[in-house]
């Protein structure tokens, strides 16, 4: 076998983060490699940096022995790789060929080669086994088509190394299944290939080799075919899991209930038949990986936008209209998933962003005029109550610190008394002390009997606040197990979609709790 | 060079940045000014004294400011929430014509004036408003580029203008000159000063200046127009109705930008011709954003913008100098307030 790419060392830091540390992995010929994490884990960093979007702070990227320039994708590409990104990179207006062909001609030529081009693309097509219309446009094509073509362009370019970003993340499962297979073949005919995924069941059916990344480092580096999905599970998530203090659930009534939903075309994943209840004084965690209908499942629930079908009840009565007054005055409260580009308006002031999303109530406003001493007396309360460092009344909420954001916006949620509490990521981006004040919040949100909804990808933050956890996967949950069941093995099966495990649990309790 | 992000701005920043502008402008437009052969002190001393140093001066730069301090505003209001307003043109147009084809309608003559006034005053800010929801409506549901659309309304909206005075609304006694039929007497708005052509609609538009500003200020609407502008995102999650509050701002923008329209039609000229407007609508972009969109500025940013053109014109006949200067310091003065903003907002680092 001959090593075809090589990494070395790879560090690479933004601002306080340390993406990849001391990376090193390498490709042989003919070979497929996956790389798996979790979110977050560095994966596309490390991908970034080998195809030049990036430029690593120590290391070195080995192409066929020869180093590689850093931070130019021109090298990397003349080197022989190829990149298809997880967005693909292609012009919609454009056909396949101008797509396939563009960069690859002198600019200062007059005249374009197309018939050439066009026997090329019909070649690499036909020896790929990647059938393609060379003059439909970018745009009519499925994404499958589209993924098709990004590959093509790549091979085009001479690439004889492919890396894939997520590439099954817009595929169906049969489009997938098409495309390992495709990829198989075209490493039996010389080409290297590493491809990123958290799927567990296509890193299993699809790689030689897997890498695991975990916190910017490489944890991990097995022989496919000697090893197994639990195994992979663990040691992409890989922690020890622990649970604090907090009392036992005293479960009430049902407070928000979900039937049957399906919202498409919101921007995100769609859901495709949700069901849930939420009890008093429990806290039920969401787990999955992010594109599985995470923020849809909380934007329907926040009242951004109402479902296509199905039903949502709060205290067992549908709500009269689905939008945000109706929901808030319906006692949900909303703590968002992006603090900065949804929870605040970085340029208003603190009193604004506290009342911003309940001015409608006769409390903030009058015949249509904001009652500002009535808003900057509870914003000054709340700060006090919330302990918000930094924050001034009338001071912009962009100076201040994510934890501190974090705390405004949970008082804001709470000052309003809600009953059921909505918690997309709500420690995500957030240093150590502000985590623990954040659950700690929920935790006596929790134990006041307000039913809450946390929405999580951080793994140790579900298990430490649900009382059951269930997993989000394509738009459909899991089956919920009890919290104390969760070990990391089994979140792992639960995200990567195999439900038997947690199926027998979920009837488990249900028997238990019958007698 | 790299640019970052202040911390934050400093009110002693968000005043100083215009007057700094105005005053670097004056000293690029000063080398200009020598370069044609003139002392560029003895040039602005001119203006000043021509905008101000004689009654009629004083009245014509208030005059000129009137329509002004209306486009302004309707940009500053539509640039808050990010609604990019292009058509103040357009918009002006359509609400002079309004009110003259209002003017036909036979009960007016014999009405009071003030209610024959404020009547069309109000055809004239809904003309304005109506022009403005079409592009709205097409970027609140299609996603329509509004820059594109408001923009090339203007010709459009001006070529209608040109066609009703052509036609339909011509003036039979106007010796075949395209002009519009008189607006009725009962509606002209009353002269401020004797022998001038300073009238009413002066106190309209510093009134509307503070009436707007309380609204950004002061009420829901307002708030959320400008959480709108500065955060959509937010806003939507806080329960924005989006679509409402734009459209509502529409209607606000196009309605102040269609009055200066009536107003001008009904304080100066009694008709309207295509010629009424030495681009007013377009001016009130520039004066919007040397106000840095705040409404009490924008009766600064328009007397500013005022005295140049009318000082411009009797430095220009005394010293020979063209009075295109003037339009060459208020455009300088857009870019270095261009400059001026950012660096409020981001400081240089090397």
């Amino acid at each position: 076998m001959t090593r075809v790419l090589e990494l070395d060392g790879i560090t690479k830091r933004f601002g306080s983060t340390l993406a990849n540390d001391d990376v090193s992995l390498h490709l042989e010929r003919g070979e497929v490699v996956a790389l798996l994490g979790e979110n977050g884990a560095g994966k596309t960093t490390l991908m970034s940096i080998l195809f030049g979007h990036y430029t690593a702070d120590t290391g070195e990227v080995r192409v066929e022995g020869r180093a590689l320039a850093p931070g130019k994708s021109r090298a990397a590409i003349q080197a022989g790789v190829g990149m298809v990104h997880q967005h693909f990179a292609l012009a919609a207006n454009l056909t396949v060929l101008e797509n396939v062909m563009t960069g690859t001609e002198p600019l200062w030529r007059l005249r374009s080669d197309r018939a050439g081009a066009r026997r090329r693309l019909a070649g690499l097509a036909e020896r790929f086994g990647l059938p393609v219309d060379p003059d439909a446009r970018v745009s009519e094509l499925s994404v499958g088509e589209r993924q098709r073509v990004e590959i093509l362009k790549a091979l085009y370019n001479e690439a004889r190394i492919l890396i894939l970003d997520e590439p099954t993340a817009v595929l169906t499962t049969q489009q997938a299944e098409r495309l390992f297979a495709t990829l198989r073949e075209m490493a039996a005919k010389g080409l290297s290939i590493i491809f990123i995924s958290h799927k567990l069941h296509e890193v299993m059916s699809a790689s030689d080799r897997v890498v695991v990344l975990r916190g910017g480092r490489v944890v991990a580096e097995r022989v496919t075919r000697q090893t197994t999905k639990d195994d992979l599970a663990e040691l992409m998530v890989g922690r020890a899991v622990e649970r604090p203090h907090r009392p036992p659930a005293r479960p009430g009534a049902v407070l928000l209930e979900a039937e049957d939903l399906h919202v498409s075309g919101k921007g995100g994943a769609p859901l495709n038949g949700v069901d849930f209840r939420l009890r008093a004084g429990e806290t039920l965690g969401i787990i999955g990986v992010s594109g599985n209908g995470q923020t849809t499942l909380a934007g329907v629930v926040s009242g951004l936008y109402p479902q296509d079908r199905g039903a949502l009840r709060v205290h067992g009565k549908p709500l009269r209209r689905q939008d945000v007054p109706h929901v808030i005055a319906a006692g949900i409260g909303r703590i968002p998933e992006d603090r900065n580009a949804e929870g605040v308006v970085g340029d208003m002031t603190t009193w604004e962003n506290v009342v911003l999303e309940r001015l409608w109530s006769p409390e903030f406003s009058r015949h249509g005029v904001v009652r500002r001493g009535a808003a900057r007396a509870a914003t000054a309360r709340l700060l006090e109550d919330y302990d918000v460092r930094g924050a001034r009344v009338d001071g912009r909420v962009r100076l201040l610190s994510g934890g501190n954001m974090q705390k405004l916006i949970l008082g804001r949620v709470l000052d309003a008394g809600p009953s059921i509490l909505v918690a997309a990521q709500p420690s995500r981006g957030l240093d150590e002390g502000a985590i623990v004040d954040v659950h700690r919040r929920l935790i006596e949100a929790r134990a006041r009997g307000v039913g809450v909804l946390l929405i999580s990808e951080d793994l140790d933050e579900v298990i430490a606040l649900s009382d059951r956890i269930r997993a989000i996967v394509g738009g459909r949950l899991s089956p919920a197990i009890p919290a104390e069941r969760a070990d990391a093995r089994l979140l792992g099966l639960m995200m990567a979609g195999d439900w038997s495990a947690a199926k027998a649990i979920e009837q488990e309790a249900q028997a238990a709790d019958a007698l | 060079m790299r640019f970052e992000r202040r911390e934050s701005g400093s009110a002693a920043l968000t005043i100083l940045a215009p007057l700094g502008a105005i005053g670097v402008a004056l000293i690029v437009a000063g080398v200009l000014i020598t370069i044609a052969g003139a002392n560029a002190f003895e040039a602005y001393r001119l203006i000043l004294k021509g905008a101000f140093g004689s009654r009629l001066g004083i009245t014509e730069t208030f005059t000129r400011a009137t329509p002004l301090i209306l486009t302004g505003l309707a940009a500053a209001v539509a640039f808050r929430a990010r609604l990019w307003n292009i058509g103040g043109e357009g918009q002006f147009y359509l609400g002079a014509l309004a009110v003259t084809a209002f003017g036909l309608f036979p009960g007016l003559s014999g009405a009071p004036a003030p209610v024959a006034i404020l009547a069309c005053l109000v055809v004239g800010a809904m003309a304005g408003s109506a022009l403005l929801l079409v592009p709205v409506a097409l970027k609140i549901r299609f996603g329509v580029d509004e820059v594109v659309t408001t923009l090339l309304l203007n010709f459009v909206a001006i070529l209608f203008v040109s066609m009703m005075i052509e036609g339909p609304l011509k003036d039979p006694l106007a010796f075949g000159w395209p002009q519009s039929v008189p607006v009725p007497d009962a509606a002209l708005l009353p002269q401020l000063v004797e022998r001038s052509r300073l009238h009413a609609g002066l106190l309209v538009a510093l009134a509307l200046a503070v009436v707007v500003w309380w609204v950004q200020a002061r009420t829901v609407f307002g708030m959320r127009a400008r959480a709108t502008g500065l955060n959509a995102r937010a806003a939507a999650f806080a329960g924005v109705p989006l679509g409402r509050t734009l459209t509502l701002v529409a209607c606000l923008s196009g309605g102040l930008a269609g009055l200066a329209g009536a107003v001008e039609v009904m304080g100066i000229k009694g008709y309207v011709t295509t010629d009424l407007s030495p681009n007013y609508g377009y001016s009130g972009i520039v004066i919007a954003m040397l106000a840095n969109l705040n409404p009490i500025g924008v009766i600064g940013a328009a007397l500013f913008s005022a005295v140049m053109f009318v000082g411009a014109d009797s430095m220009s006949r005394a010293l020979g100098i063209p009075s295109y200067i003037a339009d060459v310091t208020v455009a300088l003065s857009l870019l270095t307030m261009l400059v001026a903003v950012f660096l409020t907002q981001y400081r240089v680092r090397r």
